[in-house]
């Protein structure tokens, strides 16, 4: 039987060749989270089991000891090329922002230092259109300046899956594959497919409370937090999901602090 | 999670979305709506309306800003105008949508397009109060443009208007009027409040005069497009990958189906062979068969030059081969396209740089005016142009492949419109010349051209008149070879009508007709001057490129002389009264009026018949053809002693 996820597999691996064909040198940007996770799964099929370009973890030496193992499991089992690259310390980084944006803003500086080193074209991401209204306006290919600086006001066209690939020197393109993708379409994937994913995400007993706990979203431990759920596998998780109105960012400090706080981050070349 | 908030969403269980575009004027209320419907189907993240409600307080708007929920930029909520396209998800008890909110702000026509080109169905979102405005109706046109079919149209703000069904009925008929004029034919024009919440998920008890579906009801109704496989198979090549040995051939298929053992032939390199194995990872040897919409790979028995950009087709129905096609479009750079200016155009894969031909129509959305020969198309405006391109592009008109059949143009880096194209009038240039058996020789002559001139005192050379129906071409003809052969020139015509009575019979005037008999006339033309005749042809031969292929029949000795009058004068001449009967419609297809003509670009000589009395014509072209022609006996002498002294 014809499976909706097919379509948007095939769309996404679309788009994956659309980039490696027209942008070099270029790296993924692998959180290790279950997106970029899925995401990295079907580079693997775009390539037939390859995956021709480097992954890259922005690392702050703040995510949690599970996604470091996991990492480590999945470089060894994939063979991939990672490259763990140290963002700047929180204290380099803009002392008006409010704590939780000011943590985040390491990851943008990160990725900053990381071109400049690289010289990366294109860099792909696994971010999504329904996690938040931001991301809900970007494009496939999405045109960075020199300093990673996002113009959400003067987008270019796209449409009829052409795509803006040509740029002048200097900038990038943020590639975003699994933009057409909702968190539920993700985890039926992940299912579908027998995708490994952390063990962060199901639930456990939370020692201090007694509740039963899980990560929506991963993320640095300082900034990131579980939130109360009994799914503990990942038949579970989806039927919550197919229930549940609760925000998927709800554990991330940094989206709320005020209401812009977000789009400041996005605006200066926020993931 | 609270057992109050936790709702029971049913999603059906294909999980098969529709996506909606939303579109209308600016403040018409289409972010406002889909706040609305968001709300009344449960699918507001938990948290999101008390956000809206605080958010609205510190701004200090009473009323709840439903558009809030959307308009996500500061930029948005400041000036409350959407800027940019977003979509966002939401289920009904029927199944799951993506609803795409669309910017009705003139100045953000392509991120309207962006959002809208996506989409499966459309609502078109209209002011009761307003009624149908600027944008509406560009809205509605680029929807037609974009190929929506699935479209609804609410009246909104029906609170604003006491829910008088005498309001909903007088902006509906415009609206109505309006759409069928492009030929929109909506399914559905329902009155609604979205602030109130009247009509969408309820019909509410204000307007119990309407009878008809709720917006959720109607979205219900609309279908989700299937796969196209029934279509010809089109496999434009994205990228080719070497692992080793095997070389795969990476792309998606846009329609049709591709089955392992399939014959494929790759345009426009012309070559074909056979699929040995539909590749996918992780390896799966059952994989026989791959259906438009999936992405994959495939080798081939032999290694046949393919590149990206090249399109996979069966032999029987390949994509046309044209150098010239038009295309119906909407431009969006800040820049006018011009005539003679260059971009390149992107269609699946496959890119080329194309030099726009000319401008036939530029459409006013506002009045549907047209206005022909215009000089540019402007910033956000629509029109008809025809695009020429230096080598054979695989083209399929849009309404054959809607797939490949849309363009897009890039000015530099940047889309700067798109569009759908038109073959109309214009001929698939794939049925090539090469000769049908490979065991062909050519003999050389004892005789040559020299030799030839020598007896006759001048050489042979073909002089093809091209021009509209009316320019004078053949009266030009006939009293040229009167006033040539008089002086002792070995001379024939060559005549349109005159040809159709014997050696083309068996053409008619369809665009493959007219490629074919131009091409039959080019070749005897090019023989009768190798026999040493001055041969003048005079022929509408309105493509570019079977003129062209004459020229290459002949290539040392052809000239190229346009007879030049405008349609106006031609039609008013109409010596044949064609131009009557194909205004009539009894003749289709006729050059000039609903056929192109391709002026040349750079005829050997352009006579202007318009403006000149005809033996002033003639004069011109017989001084031309004397010139030309002329013995240069100096030169023949020394070659002819040459050959003469090693014969001797």
């Amino acid at each position: 039987m014809h499976d909706y996820l097919d379509d948007l597999e095939a769309k996404s691996i679309y788009i994956i060749r659309e980039a490696y064909n027209r942008l070099h040198p270029m790296a993924m940007l692998w959180s290790i989270g279950k997106d970029s996770t899925a995401l990295l799964w079907m580079v693997r099929k775009a390539f037939f089991g390859r995956v021709p370009f480097p992954v890259v973890l922005l690392d702050t030496g703040m995510e949690l000891d599970e996604v470091y193992d996991f990492r480590d499991m999945l470089i060894k089992e994939w063979g991939l090329d990672c490259i763990t690259h140290m963002c700047p310390p929180e204290e380099e980084m803009d002392k008006t922002l409010p704590p939780a944006t000011r943590a985040a803003m390491r990851k943008t500086e990160g990725l900053k230092t990381l071109l400049t080193e690289q010289q990366y074209k294109g860099v792909v991401l696994g971010i999504r259109r329904d996690e938040q209204g931001l991301r809900a306006k970007e494009r496939v290919f999405s045109p960075r300046s020199i300093d990673g600086e996002w113009d959400f006001k003067d987008q270019p066209p796209e449409f009829w899956d052409q795509y803006k690939t040509e740029f002048p020197e200097g900038a990038h393109l943020r590639i975003h594959p699994i933009l057409h993708w909702t968190e539920v379409d993700i985890w039926r994937y992940i299912q579908r497919e027998n995708i490994p994913c952390c063990d962060l995400y199901f639930a456990r007993k939370d020692e201090e409370s007694g509740k039963m706990m899980r990560y929506r979203s991963l993320g640095e431990k300082n900034i990131t937090f579980p939130v109360e759920s009994s799914a503990s596998n990942i038949v579970e998780i989806i039927e919550e999901l197919e229930t549940t109105n609760t925000s998927e960012r709800a554990g991330r400090s940094m989206d709320k602090e005020t209401e812009d706080s977000f789009e400041k981050l996005r605006a200066r070349g926020y993931m | 999670m609270s057992e109050k908030s936790k709702k029971t969403k049913i999603s059906a269980p294909s999980h098969q979305q529709l996506r909606v575009v939303i579109v209308g004027h600016v403040d018409h209320g289409k972010s406002t709506l889909i706040g609305r419907l968001l709300y009344d189907t449960d699918s507001l993240p938990e948290g999101k309306y008390e956000e809206l409600q605080e958010i609205c307080k510190r701004r200090g708007t009473d009323a709840l800003e439903w558009s809030f929920v959307l308009d996500a930029f500061q930029a948005e909520r400041d000036q409350a105008v959407t800027i940019d396209t977003t979509q966002i998800w939401f289920s009904t008890q029927a199944r799951d949508y993506v609803i795409i909110d669309a910017p009705g702000h003139r100045e953000f026509l392509k991120n309207m397009i962006s959002g809208a080109a996506a989409a499966d169905a459309a609502i078109l979102v209209v002011d009761a109060t307003e009624g149908v405005q600027e944008q509406t109706r560009r809205h509605a046109y680029l929807l037609s443009l974009l190929g929506l079919q699935q479209i609804g149209v609410v009246i909104n703000k029906m609170d604003m208007v006491g829910h008088d069904p005498e309001a909903f009925e007088k902006v509906s008929r415009d609206v109505s009027a309006y759409l069928k004029s492009i030929n929109i034919n909506p399914f559905y024009i329902i009155p609604i409040s979205a602030r109130e919440g009247d009509g969408i998920a309820e019909r509410g008890d204000k307007m119990e005069w309407y009878e008809g579906k709720t917006l959720v009801e109607a979205l219900d109704s609309f279908e989700v497009a299937g796969s196209p496989v029934a279509r010809p198979l089109r496999f434009p090549v994205q990228d080719v990958y070497r692992y080793g040995e095997k070389r795969i051939i990476v792309g998606r298929i846009e329609t049709g189906i591709l089955r392992k053992g399939d014959k494929v032939l790759f345009s426009p390199a012309n070559e074909e062979a056979e699929v040995t194995s539909i590749e996918v990872w992780p390896q799966d040897e059952d994989k026989v068969e791959a259906h438009a919409g999936e992405s994959i790979g495939l080798t081939l028995d032999e290694r046949i030059f393919v590149e990206r950009g090249h399109i996979g087709s069966h032999t029987k129905n390949p994509p046309m081969l044209s150098n010239v096609f038009r295309a119906n479009i909407f431009w969006l750079s800040h820049n006018p396209l011009k005539i003679g200016d260059s971009y390149k155009v992107r269609y699946g894969t496959h890119e080329a740089m194309v030099t726009v031909q000319s401008i036939d129509k530029v459409i006013d959305t506002e009045d549907l005016g047209e206005s022909e020969k215009a000089g540019e198309v402007g910033r956000n405006a629509v029109a008809e142009v025809t695009l020429r391109a230096r080598d054979l592009l695989p083209v399929d008109p849009y309404l054959d492949n809607f797939r490949l059949g849309r363009l897009v143009l890039y000015e530099g880096y940047d889309i700067a419109g798109g569009g759908t194209i038109n073959m109309d009038g214009y001929p698939d240039q794939r049925a090539s010349a090469k000769p049908k058996s490979e065991n062909i020789y050519t003999v050389n002559y004892l005789v040559d051209q020299q030799m030839r001139a020598e007896r006759n005192g001048h050489y042979g050379g073909v002089f093809w008149f091209t021009g509209l129906s009316g320019a004078g071409k053949s009266t030009l003809a006939m009293a040229v070879e009167q006033a040539l052969f008089d002086k002792g020139y070995h001379t024939y015509v060559l005549d349109g009508d005159n040809v159709r009575h014997g050696l083309n019979a068996d053409l008619g005037f369809s665009p493959e007709d007219r490629t074919e008999n131009i091409r039959r006339v080019g070749e005897v033309a090019a023989l009768q001057a190798d026999s040493g005749l001055i041969v003048v042809s005079a022929f509408i031969s309105p493509y570019r490129a079977d003129r062209d292929r004459a020229r290459r029949a002949a290539p040392s000795h052809f000239h190229e002389i346009f007879v030049s009058a405008d349609l106006a004068t031609c039609e008013k001449r109409d010596p044949k009264g064609l131009y009557k009967k194909a205004r009539a419609g009894k003749i289709a297809e006729f050059t000039g009026i609903d056929s192109p003509y391709e002026a040349p670009e750079n005829p050997e000589m352009v006579v202007d018949t318009q403006n000149n009395e005809i033996d002033t014509c003639v004069e011109q072209i017989v001084k031309y053809i004397k010139v030309q022609m002329k013995y240069k006996k100096q030169a023949a002498n020394q070659k002819g002693k040459k050959e003469k002294a090693i014969a001797v």
